[in-house]
Order: structure tokens, then sequence, then C-alpha cells
């Protein structure tokens, strides 16, 4: 298996060298020894910058180590040479450190340009906040066309592929990893300035396509921006180091035209209308319940697992837990965490009640009663 | 002193060249050698230990999906993996090769303060332990990366807290050493040994032992913000308290740069040793490499901050930051330079110290190329937190610092123990370490370029060639490790006996002066220095 698997790699490497070869390095489809292709201005700046880098670093490699492997090859004892006793010269000396200093300045200009240009993030046409949660991201559409809309976005790769109960299916998964049930959005040649900033640790809101990474950092507020010149769909994923769940959440942006991007408003703002809950309605058990399994599945189960009993040591059982039982003390935590715990105020009142609600009434806990959406409602304040 | 004191005191001497046994021997040593040796075996149990760490990472990701370890575990494999090789391995082998060589080198009996020298030995070992048995508490090991950045560290077990204390202890330690070699440095060379008559070694040395004083006690403010407010309700770096995290990154790194020098310019000072003897030449520029050295430590104090190009600091931060690290390539080129002016027109042989120097240099440019890359702001935004950047310091930190150590170890260990290493096995033990070294990292570039973002337990379909590739490599490399547990071992048993000068250095050195293995005590009267060359 791991012999079969090596040699199909290997293969694969040959073929990949030999295209690149063959292409001159200069349209690989997907990004393979390069960075990403570039669709924005600031990522084809990038892009050259780093090719001028590699071009000047390589010249000097060659020549510095030309010398050096000539002096090995030529003044080696084996080969009768003879020591020489020079060990000084200031003239020489100063040359080569007034050289490369020279380079460096030659180095610094064009980027000096670039940096400039990135961080200038006035008069975007439309600004997206993205909030880093752990381990999902959440988007505000917070100006422009599409202003209002909000949604949480997290990895839509089953968790079976992940931890191998389905290889096959993993192996043909192309976006293994790279995918999301909700992917943001926005319009081809617009200007858009996304706002991070985080709800518990630091995150890095990362699209190598686009030229952009920037920390999400709890407590304040960054921004950066991006043009998308081409149609299409970009992904990128979280570049700070999170927790457990730092490589499963994802961020995939989606390209479109103006008129397919207004289409997208109007659907999306639709879709959100209609599934909002009446917050006046009084919930029976069963409802919560099952509204409640899908809400542990999609934010509880990762820690908690989906037995409830957690992961010794680091996470705590649910299952036939004290902090459950006490309605006041489980709400409280829900909403402010506590230790490795989050808080979960970015969910709505219907959602956490809902789970609570579950957990309250799975596994070995039969509490019997519900948790109403206004009793988290009350509680936040 | 009166007579019969002196008489007393001579009564001793007869047993001056013989020296405790057993267990006392090492407990209680407080001679520079015994500790040298310590910190040595200390050093390598622990680049064991991060080494099989390292292979419990590359194991995880040798395919796509979970096989092995769960997230969690794979952080505490990272974040551990870092650790212990900086402050467990990479820094007390260092001080190892400090506590042998400077007394040796600058004509001084021991070092200044002998019985410091125990204490900053025997804190290491709880250290040590503190750290390793943190994975063995609930919620186990620190899993915020070696760098423990807030607000992540609020959200660790106990561990966390054995490892700031490990942390805490371990940095008393180098704090004493530098304190020990600054003043061993300053004050016992031999007469007639002026500063800029001083080995290259010592002088590195001497530099790395200030920026250790400067430096340390600043990780120890950071780490202990970071507990008083895990445990005592302060907000240093919670901003719902009016703290900051992105602060304590500005203090870690203001810390963690020059650490990159510490681990850095003791290995030019160990390879500046080296090149010469195998040149047959002296070396090119002495005065040059001592204040380039100088400037590359000045220099480390104002650039900490391109480590957070992306936390989102104002245009005139990046561009100060971006131009101050790019200056940093012309001292350190003026090194190179003064390496290969010295190989230049010598007359060379490849002993296994030269083959590792020479793969030093060649290595550690690259990295030190990668490194200029990476300064650029805008390109270090898009290669920030991935694998390009874990490709870049092991460059410099694998193929850097431990290669040096590696071709001081060879080249200094005929005269610790008085026996020739066998030269074939340090052959062997070079080009694997060499090849498969380049096998491991190398592709990492590629990962990282195409933006595969690092401490990932999994990984998307398009990495796996690579990432295989570098697991491959990573596991001979560490095989390749063992090559050298066996040199030493032989090499301690027996083999050919050594000379005092057994390569014949014409670098007028005067650890070639006393036999080979070097007695107990050297130097109990300061030698008389006689200068062939002149610097």
């Amino acid at each position: 298996m791991i012999i079969r698997s090596l040699t199909q790699t290997l293969v694969k490497l040959a073929l990949a060298v030999a295209a690149l070869a063959a292409a001159g390095g200069a349209a690989a489809i997907q990004s393979r020894f390069n960075l990403a292709p570039p669709v924005t201005r600031i990522a084809e700046e990038i892009h050259g910058l780093h090719w001028m880098m590699l071009v000047i670093c390589g010249v000097i490699f060659v020549a510095v180590f030309g010398v050096m492997f000539y002096s090995i090859y030529a003044h080696r004892r084996s080969k009768g040479a003879v020591p020489a006793n020079f060990h000084e010269s200031t003239k020489v000396e100063i040359i080569w450190t007034v050289i490369p200093f020279l380079i460096v300045i030659g180095m610094a200009v064009p980027a000096t340009k670039t940096v400039v240009a990135m961080k200038d993030t006035s008069n975007a046409d439309l600004t997206i906040k993205a909030t880093g949660y752990q381990w999902m991201w959440g988007y505000d559409y917070l100006k422009g066309e599409g202003e209002g809309i909000s949604f949480l976005s997290r990895l839509s790769t089953p968790r079976s592929q992940i931890d191998g109960t389905d290889v096959a299916a993993r192996q043909a998964n192309k976006t293994y990893l790279i995918e999301v049930d909700n992917e943001v959005v926005v319009p081809v040649n617009k200007k858009v300035r996304v706002i991070t900033t985080a709800n518990d640790v630091i995150h890095a809101w990362f699209v190598p396509a686009f030229g952009v990474k920037q920390d999400a950092i709890p407590g304040f507020v960054r921004d950066t921006w991006f043009r998308a010149e081409k149609v299409g769909t970009y992904r990128g994923q979280c570049a700070e180091l999170c927790g457990k769940d730092h490589a499963f959440m994802p961020i995939v942006v989606r390209v479109v035209s103006a008129e397919d991007y207004t289409k997208w408003v109007n659907d999306k703002k639709q879709a959100l209308a209609a599934a909002k809950d009446d917050p006046n309605k009084t919930w029976t058990l069963a409802e919560l319940r099952d509204r409640g399994a899908k809400v542990y599945a999609a934010n509880c189960q990762a820690c908690h697992q989906a037995n409830g009993l957690g992961v010794k040591g680091a996470f705590p059982a649910l299952d036939g837990s004290a902090v459950v039982k006490d309605k006041a003390q489980q709400i409280a935590i829900m909403l402010n965490g506590k230790n490795a715990m989050p808080p979960w105020k970015q969910l709505s009142d219907v959602e956490l009640a809902a789970v609570a609600t579950y957990v309250k009434n799975s596994w070995g806990n039969s509490d019997g009663a519900a948790v109403q959406p206004a009793e988290f409602a009350a509680a936040r304040k | 002193m009166s007579a019969v004191a002196h008489d007393h005191l001579h009564g001793h001497d007869d047993h001056a060249h013989d020296h405790p046994h057993g267990w006392r021997r090492w407990l209680f040593a407080t001679n520079h050698k015994d500790i040298g040796t310590m910190y040595l075996w200390f050093s390598f149990t622990m680049f064991i230990t991060g080494g099989i760490l390292a292979l419990g990472i590359r194991t995880e990701l040798f395919q796509p999906g979970l096989q092995v370890f769960q997230p969690e575990f794979f952080n505490q494999l990272t974040s551990m993996h870092g650790l212990i090789m900086v402050f467990g391995a990479i820094m007390p082998a260092f001080v190892g090769f400090a506590n042998w060589m400077i007394p040796l080198q600058i004509g001084a009996p021991d070092m200044a303060f002998a019985r410091m020298n125990n204490f900053s030995f025997w804190l290491l070992p709880p250290a040590a332990m503190l750290l390793v048995a943190s994975f063995f508490v609930p919620g186990g090991a620190i899993a915020a990366g070696w760098t423990v950045y807030a607000p992540l560290t609020l959200q660790m077990g106990m561990g966390m807290d054995m490892g700031i204390f490990a942390l805490h202890i371990m940095g008393a330690s180098s704090i004493m050493g530098s304190i020990n070699i600054i003043t061993t440095i300053l004050n016992m060379r031999a007469p007639g040994m002026t500063l800029m008559k001083m080995p290259m070694f010592c002088w590195t040395w001497l530099i790395t032992a200030y920026l250790l004083i400067a430096v340390m006690p600043v990780l120890a403010g950071a780490i202990t913000m970071t507990l008083t407010d895990r445990h005592f309700g302060t907000s240093f770096f919670n901003a719902a308290g009016g703290g900051d995290p992105v602060m304590y990154q500005h203090i870690f790194w203001f810390f963690g740069h020059p650490e990159v020098y510490i681990m850095i310019l003791p290995a030019f000072g160990i390879i500046s040793q080296i090149v010469p003897v195998f040149a047959r030449k002296p070396l090119f520029g002495y005065a040059s490499m001592v204040y380039a050295t100088a400037s590359i430590a000045i220099l480390s104090f104002i650039v900490w901050a391109h480590h957070m190009f992306t936390t989102g600091m104002p245009v005139t931060g990046q561009l100060f930051f971006m131009y101050a690290t790019m200056l940093i390539a012309v001292p350190t080129g003026v090194k190179i330079f003064n390496w290969l002016a010295t190989m230049w027109k010598g007359s060379m042989t490849f002993e296994t110290p030269m083959l590792f120097a020479i793969g030093f240099i060649f290595v550690f440019t690259m990295g030190g190329f990668t490194g200029l890359i990476c300064a650029v702001a805008p390109i270090d935004i898009q290669i920030q937190d991935t694998y390009y950047i874990v490709a870049h310091f092991h460059y410099v930190l694998v193929a850097g610092s431990l290669f040096a150590l590696f071709a001081g170890a060879y080249f200094w260990l005929p005269k610790w123990t008085g026996h020739m290493y066998d030269e074939t096995l340090g052959k062997w033990h070079f080009w694997a370490s060499m090849i498969t070294f380049n096998i491991t990292f190398f592709p990492m570039h590629f990962l990282g370029l195409a933006g595969m973002p690092r401490r990932y337990a999994d990984y998307p379909m398009q990495f796996a060639d690579f990432n295989m590739v570098a697991t491959i490599g990573a596991f001979g490399f560490g095989l390749s490790q063992l090559i050298f547990l066996w040199v030493v071992l032989k090499c301690i048993k027996g083999g050919t006996k050594a000379k005092a000068n057994y390569f014949d250095a014409q670098d007028d050195g005067l650890e070639w002066t006393v036999p080979s293995p070097a007695p107990f005590h050297t130097f109990e009267t300061p030698p008389k220095l006689e200068w062939k060359h002149v610097h």
C-alpha cells in the first residue's frame, strides 16, 4: 500500500516536473511549485516580487557557490595546492559590504510600492466583516450591496472522510478540507474591504489567490482588501494556530459577475428572512431536541463528541454532567465560556435553547424539560 | 598565605590530577570539562526526544486524513518539538561547547564561577522533566505552538503552567551560563591575549552571552504575564480586560528574534574555527568577522516585528521592519564571503568537520536567501505561517546550528576523548544527514508557496505528494543521527590515539597545546603565548 502510493507519488512528481519544464513554469493550472495563480493586482505584484527575489538570489547563489566549488575543486591538498597566506584586505571587505547593500536597496524599492498599495483599504465598494470562531468563520456584509447579510461558514467535508472511515470518498474529493457550507460571495472587479476580528483566539483570514492574509484578533479589528479580477471560486485556510481544529476552518470565496451577485444577494436575503425564527414562539421539547441535534453536530460535537462523553482530560463529558442538570449554570457557561470552552453568544437564542434542550435530554440525561429561547434572551441581559 | 597552609595545600595537590569518582563527580561537578560533557549529553538526549516528536508529526502528515494522532495531540507534538529543540537541544549544546572550549581556547584553568556553572547545568534536567512530564497531565502538554501566543494559552491545561515553569528555569540557567561566559572571557584570558587576538568561537559566544542576558528576562516577562492572565485574573493579553493579544507577540519576538541569533552566532564561531584549519590558511578578515557578528547582534533587536506582518501594522511599521530585516543580509553576507576567501587558494582536505562546515555554509546560505525573501513584507504576507517558513527556519536551524554543532563535535571529539573518531562513519553521517535533510525540507518550500499553512494535522489533497516525500526524508534524517551516536560511543571507547594537535592546526589555538584527551586540570599556570600569525 505504502510502496504503491509511493511509486504513484514519484511518478506524479516526475510528470509534474516534466510538465513544468514543458510549460516553462508559466501556466500551472494548480499551484504546486509556486504561489497560487494570482487573481488580484496585489497578488500579481507579489508574484512579480517573488520572481525578482528568486532570480537575484539565484544569480548570487550560483556566483558565490560557483566560487566555492571551484575552490574546493582546485585548491585541495590532494591536487598539490600550496596554501597562500593572505588573510586581510580592507578594500575587498568594503566591496562586499557595499555591493550587497546596494542590491538590498534595489530589492526594497519595488517592495515598498506594494506595501503601500496593500495597506490602502479606502474607497471600498463592499465591506465584509470576517469573524474567526473556534472553528468556523462568520461573515457580516456591513456596507455596499448585500448589506445586512450575515451567516456562518463551516467546513463541509464529512467527518468520515477526515477520520478515515471513508478513505475512498476522501481520495475522490478534490476539495477535501477546502469546502464550506456557506461560501462568501463577492462581485468581480469590485474593491472588497475585509474587516477581521475574532471571538475567542487569534485566527487568520488567508486566501492565497488574492494575496491576502490578515490576522483576526479577538477584541480588535484589522482590515485588508482585494479586488478579484476573475470569476471563480478561490480557496484558503486559517493561517494562525487556533486550537485543535485549526486545519478544519477553510475560507471559500466565490467571485461572480455583477448580475449574479445581485441575484445572490436577493436570494440570500429571502432565505435568511425565511429562516428567521419567531422570537415569541414557545417551542415543544421535541421541536427543540430535533433542532438541537443539528446545532450540536455543527458546533459542539468536535469537542464533546457525538456520544456526549467528551475527551478525558481535555473536554468534559456532558453525559451525566452536573453542570448540564443545573440550568442556570449551563446557560451561563454556554453564553460566556469557561476555560477551553469558548462563548457561544454568536448563536441565536433559539439555537442555544435547542442545543441546551438536546443535551439535557440525550444519552443518559433525561431532564424531560425544555429550555426556552426566552431564557437565553433573559440571561444575555 | 602562611607556609603551613601552603604545605597543606601542596599535600592536596598530589591528588589534583585525580578527580572524584562515581556520581559525586557529576552531581558536584565544578570542572568545566565535566560540566561541558554533561551539557552535551543532556542536549543530545533532548535532541533525540525532540526528534521523536518530529517523527510523530511527520508520521501523521504522511498522508491526508487523520491516521495516527488526533489534532489536539498533534498540536502538542509540534509545540513541544519546537520548545525541546530550541531550549533543550540547541541552546544547551552551545553552552556545552562553551564550557569545554572557552577555557581551553583562552588559557584559563576553569570557568570563572565553577559552582554557579554546576547550578546552571543542574537546573536543566528538572526543567526538561517538567516539560516532558506535561504530556502526561490532564489536558496534555503545551499545544499553542512553541511561540505560545495569547490568548490561545488561556485555553491550555496545567501542562501550560509546567511549560512556563520549565522555561523560567531554563532561562535562569541560560542567564547564569552567560554571566559565567562573559566573566571568564573578559577576566581570565591568558596574558597577552587581547580581545582582538581571541579565537572567533570565544568572540561569537561573548556577543551571544550579552544577547542572552538582554532577552531571556523579556521572555520571562511574557510568560509570567501569561501565567498571571491564566490564574490571577490579570488581563495583559485579554482585550476584554483592556489588554492586547498582539502585545504578547511584540514582547515574545523582542526575545524571539535575538534568540534566533543566539542559536546561530556560536555556530558561526565554530565554522570560523574549522575552515582555516582544513584550508591551512588563516581566517580571512578576522576583524570584519568580529564587526559583522556584533552588527548582526545589534540589528537583531530592531527587526522583531517581521514575524508579525500579518497582525496588521501601519505602513511605516511594515516598511521599517522590512528594511531593517533586509539589512541583516549585509553582515551575514560578509561572513559567508570571508569563509569563502579563507578557503580560496588554501590547501584543503575534507575530513568530517570540514564537510559539515562546508555543508553548513552551503545549506545555511539557502536558508539565508529564503530569509531575505521572507523579509520582503508583501511576500511574507503570502508565506507567513505556511510551510515556507517551516522550510526557512529548518534550513537555518538544522542545516545551520545543528550542522555547525556536528562540525564542532567531530572537530573537538579527539580533544575530549583522546581518540580519533571513525572518519568513514563520520563521512557517512555527513552525507546521510545532508541528503535526507534536503529531502525533508526542500519540498516544504513548494508546500508553503502553494499555501499549505503550518501546524496543520491534516491537509488538502494538493499537498499530498510533497508531504509524503518530506516524511520519508524525515525518517532518513532521524536514523542518520544514530550513526552520530555510534561514532561518539566508538570514539569514547577507543580508537587511534590522538596527539595534541591532531589536525595539525596552524591557528595558534591554545587547545592544541594541551594533550588529548585534555587532562582534568589545564592551564593551572597561564600559558605563554607565541604568535606565529598576527591577526
